[in-house]
C-alpha cells in the first residue's frame, strides 16, 4: 500500500463515513439493548413489589423442612436452602460424571464396532446407534424407570450377587468402606505413586524421542499406581473395614445405595450419549487417510501400536470438539432427571425448593449460572486441551 | 442492523403491552376474555375429574362453574388449566389464570410471601398414609425406616419430614411433581406407603384395580385447609370468589337447593331474600348483578349438593360428611358462612 496522499480515495463526507456509520450503528444497539435490559428487571422489581413477591437472596439461610431422597453431601430435613441447592449441585456432577465415564467407555467401544469388518458386529453397532439416537432422551429415562428398575423385585425377593451387593426396586446395594486408623498411609502411597508414574512416563517419552528407543512406559506406571499403594495397605495391616447392607425392617440398612431413578438416568444418560460419542469416533477414525495405516506397516509397525501412535492421534483432532459438546449435552440433559424424582439440582432446587419457597427470581437465576459456569468450565479445559492435540504448522 | 433495532423496538412493545393489560381488574380482563381461566390440577377424581369427552367435574371444579356462573350466568365458560402442584402459584402469581382452585393448602407463607390471596375454605382436610393391606402396617407409628412416595413441591412433603422427625423416625422419600408417576411407583412396590391428603388418598384408592388392597392408615399428620387462591392486589376479584363460596354455605344453611330455588325467590325470609339478591343488593359492592347467587345455585346448587354430588358417601370416593369438619357448623363442622347481610 503506498503512503503517497494523492492515490488515497477522497475523504467521504461525514454522514457517509463507514467508521462513523459503524460507531453510530454500535452506540444505538448499545444504548437499546441496555435499556431493554434496565427496563425488564426494573419492571420485573416493580411488579414483585406490587405483588407482595418477595425478592432476594435472603431465604437461602431458612430451614428447607423437606427430605431428600439421595444426598452424596450430609443433610438432614432441617438445613438451610443454601445446604439443598448444594445437595443439587452434588447430584447433579455425580451424575454429570459418571454418566461422561460410562458414555465415552461404551461410545469408544461401539465406535470402533461399527468399523468392524466383522458384518455381525458391525450390523449390530449400526443398529444400537440408529435406534437409541432416534428416540427421545426423555422417553428413554421413564422407559428405564418403570420398565427396568420399577419392575424389579422387592426388598425381601431382591437380586443377591455373592452377598455383598443387591439390586431391587428400591436400588443398589453395595459395602460401602470405612477407613480406620492408619487408611491415610495408603492414601498417601496412591499420591507417591500417581506422581512417579507420571515421571515415568514424561521420562519414557523424552528417551523414546531422543534415542528412538521404547521403554514400556505405560505398563509400568500401571503396575505401580496399583501395586505401590496395595503393598502399604496391606503392609500397614488393611485398616479398611466394610458396612454391609443388611435387610432390617423395610428394606436394607447400611452400605451405600442409590436410589432406582439415578440407576435409571445414569443408564439412559450414558446409553443414549454413546451413540453420539460412537459416531464420533467412527468418522474420526475414518477421516484419517487409509495410507497413513499402510506406511506404518510398511515399515513395520505393530498394528496396536499404528492405531495408538499413528491413527488416534490424528483422529483425536476430528473427534475432540463435537466430544466436547457431547459431554456438555450430557451435563444439560441430566435435568430430565425431573420427570423420574432423582434429585438433581433442577429437581431440588429449580423445582421444589422454588415452590416451598416461593423465590422464583433468585432460584432460577443460581440455576441458570450453575449450568452457564460447568458448560464454559468444561469446554474451556477441553477446548485448551484441543489446542495442545491441533497440528502445529511450522 | 435495522432489522435488529426493530426487532429490539418489537419486544419492547410487547413487553408493555404485557404489562399494560396485566394492570387491568381481573374481572374486567374476565368479561373481555368471555371466559374464566381456573387452574386446576392434574386429573383427581371427586375433586378435578377429566371424563372422557373431555369435560372437568368436582368438588374444585364447581368452585370455578360457580365463579363462571355468577359472572356470565354461564357455568360452561371456564378454560380449565391442569397444572401440578409445583408450578401452580408461578402460573397463578404471572397471570396465566385467574384463580387457582385445586385442593392447595391455606398457609402463612403461601398467603404473605408469594403474591397470593386465599378466598376461603371448601374443604377441611388432613395428611394421612395409605399402605397395602398385605404389608399389616395399623399405624402410621410403624413406618420407621419406610420408603414413602410423596408429590414434590406441596405442604404434603413438609409435614411428612416434620412427622417423622418428631416421632424421631427416618424414611426415604420417593418425589416426584407428577401424581401419576408416585401413584404408578406404589403400584408397583417402589414405596411402602404413599401419603398425601386423606381426600386425595381416597380419591386415589377409588381408581386403583383393586381398592380393597389398600389402606388409609388411622393417623392425621397435619391440619390441610384447602380452598380457591387469587392473586394478591386485586381485592374485588378476591371478594367475589370468597363470596360465591360463602353464597354456596349460606345458601345450604338457609335450605336454598337447585330444586326449590324458584319457590326460595319468592320467600320472605330476610336471609333468603338477601342472599338471593330479592332485597337489598349485595353483588352491587363486587360489580356483579343482585342476583348473582341465583345463578351459582341455578346452574351448580348449594355447597352440599355439589359436596355429596362429588365426593360423599354415595360416590366412589365416599367421603362421609355427617360429624366430619366439612359438616355445617350448626351440625357441628368448620363450614360457616360469614353473614351475608
Amino acid at each position: 500500500m503506498s503512503s503517497s496522499t494523492s492515490t488515497a480515495p477522497p475523504r467521504p463526507s461525514f454522514l457517509n463515513d463507514a467508521g462513523v456509520r459503524a460507531f453510530f450503528y454500535q452506540a444505538a444497539v448499545f444504548v437499546a439493548v441496555t435499556g431493554l435490559l434496565y427496563y425488564l428487571i426494573s419492571n420485573t422489581i416493580t411488579n414483585m413489589s406490587q405483588r407482595n413477591m418477595s425478592a432476594g437472596f435472603d431465604f437461602l439461610d431458612v430451614s428447607a423442612g423437606f427430605n431428600i431422597a439421595f444426598t452424596l453431601i450430609p443433610y438432614r430435613e432441617g438445613d438451610s436452602y443454601l445446604r439443598v441447592f448444594q445437595v443439587g449441585i452434588a447430584n447433579t456432577l455425580l451424575v454429570a460424571v459418571i454418566g461422561i465415564v460410562f458414555a465415552t467407555i461404551i461410545g469408544l467401544i461401539v465406535g470402533l464396532a461399527r468399523l468392524s469388518t466383522n458384518w455381525l458386529i458391525g450390523t449390530l453397532a449400526r443398529w444400537y446407534i440408529e435406534v437409541l439416537r432416534n428416540t427421545p432422551l426423555l422417553l428413554q429415562i421413564i422407559a428405564w424407570y418403570f420398565g427396568v428398575f420399577n419392575l424389579l423385585p422387592r426388598p425381601r425377593e431382591s437380586i443377591d450377587w455373592g452377598g455383598l451387593f443387591f439390586l431391587n426396586n428400591r436400588g443398589f446395594y453395595m459395602p460401602g468402606p470405612v477407613p480406620q486408623e492408619g487408611f491415610g498411609w495408603t492414601l498417601a502411597a496412591l499420591l507417591v505413586a500417581v506422581l512417579g508414574a507420571v515421571l515415568i512416563v514424561m521420562w519414557s517419552n523424552r528417551r523414546r524421542r531422543a534415542t528412538g528407543r521404547i521403554f514400556p512406559g505405560g505398563t509400568v506406571a500401571t503396575a505401580l499406581i496399583i501395586l505401590l499403594p496395595l503393598a502399604v495397605f496391606y503392609g500397614s495391616g488393611a485398616p479398611l473395614a466394610w458396612d454391609w447392607p443388611t435387610l432390617r425392617g423395610f428394606n436394607f440398612v447400611g452400605g451405600v445405595s442409590v436410589p432406582p431413578a439415578f440407576c435409571a438416568l445414569v443408564v439412559a444418560l450414558s446409553i443414549y450419549t454413546s451413540c453420539f460419542i460412537a459416531e464420533i469416533v467412527r468418522a474420526g477414525i475414518q477421516s484419517v487417510a487409509h495410507g497413513q495405516t499402510e506406511a506404518a506397516r510398511a515399515l513395520g509397525v505393530k498394528p496396536s501400536r499404528t492405531m495408538r501412535f499413528i491413527i488416534l492421534p490424528q483422529a483425536m483432532r476430528v473427534i475432540i470438539p463435537p466430544l466436547i459438546s457431547q459431554y456438555l449435552n450430557l451435563t444439560k440433559n441430566s435435568s430430565l432427571a425431573i420427570a423420574i424424582g432423582f434429585p438433581d439440582l433442577v429437581s431440588v432446587w429449580m423445582n421444589t425448593s422454588l415452590n416451598q419457597s416461593g423465590r422464583a427470581i433468585p432460584i432460577v437465576a443460581m440455576t441458570m449460572a450453575f449450568y452457564c459456569v460447568v458448560s464454559l468450565a468444561v469446554s474451556g479445559l477441553l477446548n485448551l486441551y484441543n489446542r495442545r492435540m491441533q497440528l502445529t504448522e511450522r | 442492523m435495522k432489522l435488529g433495532l426493530t426487532l429490539l423496538a418489537a419486544a419492547a412493545a410487547m413487553v408493555t403491552v404485557s404489562t399494560a393489560a396485566y394492570a387491568q381488574a381481573t374481572l374486567q380482563q374476565v368479561r373481555t376474555r368471555g371466559s374464566l381461566n381456573c387452574q386446576v390440577g392434574l386429573p383427581t377424581p371427586g375433586f378435578y375429574a377429566l371424563a372422557a369427552n373431555g369435560t372437568w367435574s368436582g368438588l374444585d371444579v364447581d368452585m370455578c362453574r360457580a365463579v363462571a356462573a355468577a359472572i356470565f350466568d354461564d357455568p360452561n365458560r371456564v378454560q380449565y388449566q391442569s397444572v401440578t402442584s409445583a408450578v401452580r402459584f408461578t402460573s397463578l402469581a404471572n397471570g396465566e389464570s385467574d384463580m387457582l382452585s385445586r385442593t392447595t393448602t391455606w398457609t402463612a407463607v403461601r398467603d404473605t410471601q408469594l403474591g397470593l390471596e386465599f378466598a376461603g375454605v371448601n374443604f377441611y382436610d388432613g395428611q394421612g398414609f395409605l399402605v397395602p393391606r398385605a404389608s399389616n402396617i395399623t399405624s402410621a407409628r410403624q413406618l420407621d425406616g419406610a420408603t414413602v412416595c410423596v408429590l414434590t413441591g406441596t405442604t404434603t412433603e413438609l409435614n411428612l419430614a416434620d412427622y417423622f422427625r418428631s416421632h424421631n423416625m427416618t424414611f426415604r422419600a420417593v418425589t416426584n411433581e407428577n401424581v401419576n408417576v408416585l401413584v404408578e411407583t406404589y403400584l408397583g412396590g417402589g414405596c411402602d406407603a404413599y401419603t398425601n391428603d386423606k381426600s386425595g388418598l381416597a380419591s386415589r384408592r377409588a381408581a386403583f384395580p383393586n381398592p380393597n388392597d389398600h389402606v388409609i392408615l388411622p393417623e392425621t399428620i397435619s391440619k390441610e385447609p384447602l380452598g380457591p387462591v387469587v392473586r394478591h392486589g386485586d381485592q374485588n376479584w378476591g371478594d367475589i370468589v370468597r363470596w360465591v363460596l360463602y353464597g354456596m354455605i349460606e345458601a345450604e344453611e338457609m335450605g336454598v337447593t337447585q330444586a326449590n330455588l324458584a319457590e326460595m325467590q319468592r320467600s320472605t325470609n330476610p336471609g333468603i331474600r338477601r342472599l338471593l339478591g330479592t332485597e337489598g343488593n349485595i353483588g352491587q359492592g363486587m360489580g356483579l348483578p343482585a342476583d348473582f347467587m341465583v345463578r351459582v345455585i341455578r346452574h351448580i346448587g348449594n355447597y352440599g349438593e355439589a359436596y355429596e354430588r362429588h365426593v360423599g358417601a354415595n360416590t366412589p370416593i365416599g367421603i362421609p360428611r355427617a360429624n366430619s369438619l366439612n359438616a355445617l357448623w350448626t351440625n357441628g363442622g368448620l363450614m360457616y358462612a360469614m353473614p351475608f347481610r
